[in-house]
């Protein structure tokens, strides 16, 4: 992968794909890497597929365009299997993980024969677990950081802490509910 | 001393904004520029900044503040892309005119039609004859710098022409990327209070701002507005270098990047050129010789030095993100052909229009875009007669 790792991330409007890709590259930052995080612009409304990109790389990004042939591809609504082709493009040396509570054998015919790592977490019952609302993108954060390996748990789990902290700091008592989250995707992810 | 950041664009612009300061800014939002009058605020509401906010009903009315407000003696900002730049046309020529430094951070988006708001260089490439010098960037590192570098261009006595900082919308301006921003205050420093000589509030100098004059007198103020364009060459190679100085960052009228023995070469302005240097590397690892000219000051057009930057060129493709429908190509195209004429540059050359309304570039286009020229230096002209790169069959 030459130092460079390519992530897609696929979502609908609204579910927090955007603020993933972002969050992905500023924890990635921390750790010291060159980042690229932006989602794909058009008439964004709630609820329309959405596309947003992570480059992560031990060199200095230049390239600007979207990604093509991703190493990793996140899916944060598994209703998008139907009519997107998630796959397209994506290293069979990486993987992919959808968000969703069926099971690997209704979701494998889905991907279009796809033969890299399929890994599959249940953000709805996590989120459910943790904190109380459905907030898909902080358990999918986690499993990308998992399945890629962009950085190591207990790195990823302390920056996250250290931004939430600065991200909630007037509402301190949802950070728990997230770091919940996070080490319980952590666990979660198939 | 400097700080190691991730960040995109336009909080890179606002970030400058704090550094600098500016005394009043005019400004009605348009995407992709909305974020920066945003930020803008927040920082004023914050007591960051002292900057004096004038919400207006429009862009023509927000270039309308910043020429009353500059013309009376306070350094002033807007920012805008698109139609609320297209809006602004009447007044951006009388703020040249006037020779008053304003300052606006341009996010580039295309001109409607149809409606889209991704980017492309037709709204800023529209405004390029309209007398105010423009300065673009390939990244968020770039177009932070070329804000902090504005008003001592832009006000310099030998020049006093309004500036455009531009960007490339969302590309630049919405992506998260890794920067280094500078300390506050040798930037402060750097960048100076604004004194000018002569301004509308001065009490004991009595002066009209953008009266009317007749024919006699009116040929000679334009030969003097010309001349500030013309001096402003110099000015911003004598900013950078100072700039420089205070950063290590280094600048210049264009950023020549494997150049010096390419045979094949690109010239083209903004975020693209991070993809050209991707592929100039892929290419130079195979043995053959490509470089790029990224064009960084596109007003004034510094046509000697890019002529004298392309001599030894076979082929040069000239990349233009905006439409000109003259039929013969780009308006980049078009000052890089004169001046290949005008320096006598025998190099064969193409212009071709990419990236139009946000329409993505990828590198293995532009490697090929050089396999292109090399087939063209050799005789055999593989370029459609009105080339579009990524155009869908």
């Amino acid at each position: 992968m030459n130092g460079l790792t390519e992530i897609r991330w696929h979502g609908r409007g609204g579910q927090g794909a955007k603020t993933a890709a972002l969050l992905l590259a500023d924890v990635a930052f921390n750790t010291g890497k060159y980042v690229q995080g932006f989602p794909e612009y058009g008439p964004e409304r709630m609820g329309a597929p959405i596309t947003a990109y992570d480059r992560i790389s031990d060199k200095e990004i230049r390239v600007h365009s979207n990604i093509y042939e991703p190493d990793y591809v996140a899916v944060v609504d598994d209703t998008l299997l139907h009519s997107i082709n998630v796959t397209e493009g994506l290293s069979k040396d990486g993987g992919i993980l959808i968000n969703t509570t069926k099971s690997r054998e209704e979701i494998l015919p889905l991907l279009h024969g796809y033969e890299g790592e399929v890994h599959l977490i249940d953000c709805r019952d996590i989120c459910h677990k943790t904190l109380k609302k459905y907030f898909p993108n902080t358990p999918m954060l986690a499993g990308i950081v998992k399945i890629s390996g962009v950085m190591d748990e207990e790195t990823f789990l302390k920056e996250m802490e250290g931004s939430l902290k600065h991200k909630f700091a007037k509402k301190p008592e949802v950070l728990e509910g997230n770091m919940q989250a996070l080490r319980l995707a952590l666990k979660e992810v198939h | 001393m400097a700080k190691k950041e991730r960040m995109s664009g336009n909080e890179a612009v606002a970030y400058g904004i704090r550094q600098v300061n500016p005394d009043v800014m005019p400004a009605f939002p348009i995407t992709p520029s909305t974020e920066i009058p945003q930020f803008v605020s927040t920082m004023i509401a914050n007591g960051e900044i002292d900057t004096e906010f004038i919400p207006v009903e429009s862009e023509h009315s927000s270039m309308s503040a910043a020429m009353g407000s500059e013309a009376a003696g306070a350094r002033t900002l807007t920012a805008t892309s698109s139609a609320g730049l297209a809006f602004m046309w009447e007044v951006l020529y009388v703020a040249a005119s006037s020779r008053l430094p304003i300052c606006m951070t341009v996010v580039n988006r295309a001109l409607t039609g149809p409606l889209n708001i991704n980017a492309d260089h037709s709204d800023s490439m529209g405004a390029r004859d309209s007398g105010w010098l423009q300065i673009y960037a390939e990244t968020n590192q770039e177009v932070y710098d070329n804000f902090l570098q504005a008003y001592r261009i832009a006000e310099h006595p030998d020049v006093r022409l309004p500036i455009m900082i531009c960007q490339d919308g969302f590309i630049t301006s919405h992506a998260v990327q890794n920067i280094t921003l500078w300390d506050d205050e040798p930037i402060k420093q750097f960048v100076g209070e604004y004194n000018p000589e002569h301004y509308l509030l001065k009490h004991n100098e009595p002066m009209a701002v953008g009266p009317y004059a007749v024919s006699n007198y009116c040929m000679e103020a334009k030969r003097a507005q010309a001349e500030g364009m013309i001096k402003a060459k110099q000015v911003i190679l004598d900013v950078a270098k100072e700039f420089e100085e205070v950063t290590g960052q280094k600048y210049g009228l264009f950023e020549a990047y494997d150049l010096e023995d390419a045979e094949y070469a690109m010239v083209a302005i903004g975020s693209i050129c991070g993809g050209i240097k991707d592929a100039v590397d892929e290419l130079r690892a195979q043995g053959m010789k490509v470089g790029l000219l990224k064009v960084r000051v596109y007003r004034p057009f510094p046509a000697q030095e890019i002529a004298d930057a392309l001599r030894n060129c076979k082929a040069v493709a000239i990349l233009d993100r905006a439409e000109g429908y003259s039929t013969q190509g780009g308006p980049l195209g078009a000052d890089v052909r004169a001046a290949l004429c005008k320096y006598k540059v025998t190099a064969e050359n193409v212009n071709i229009l990419y990236g139009l309304s946000g329409r993505d570039t990828k590198v293995e286009e532009l490697v090929e875009v050089y396999h292109q020229l090399e087939q063209l230096a050799n005789g055999e002209n593989p370029f459609d007669e009105y080339p579009y790169l990524g155009l869908r069959g």
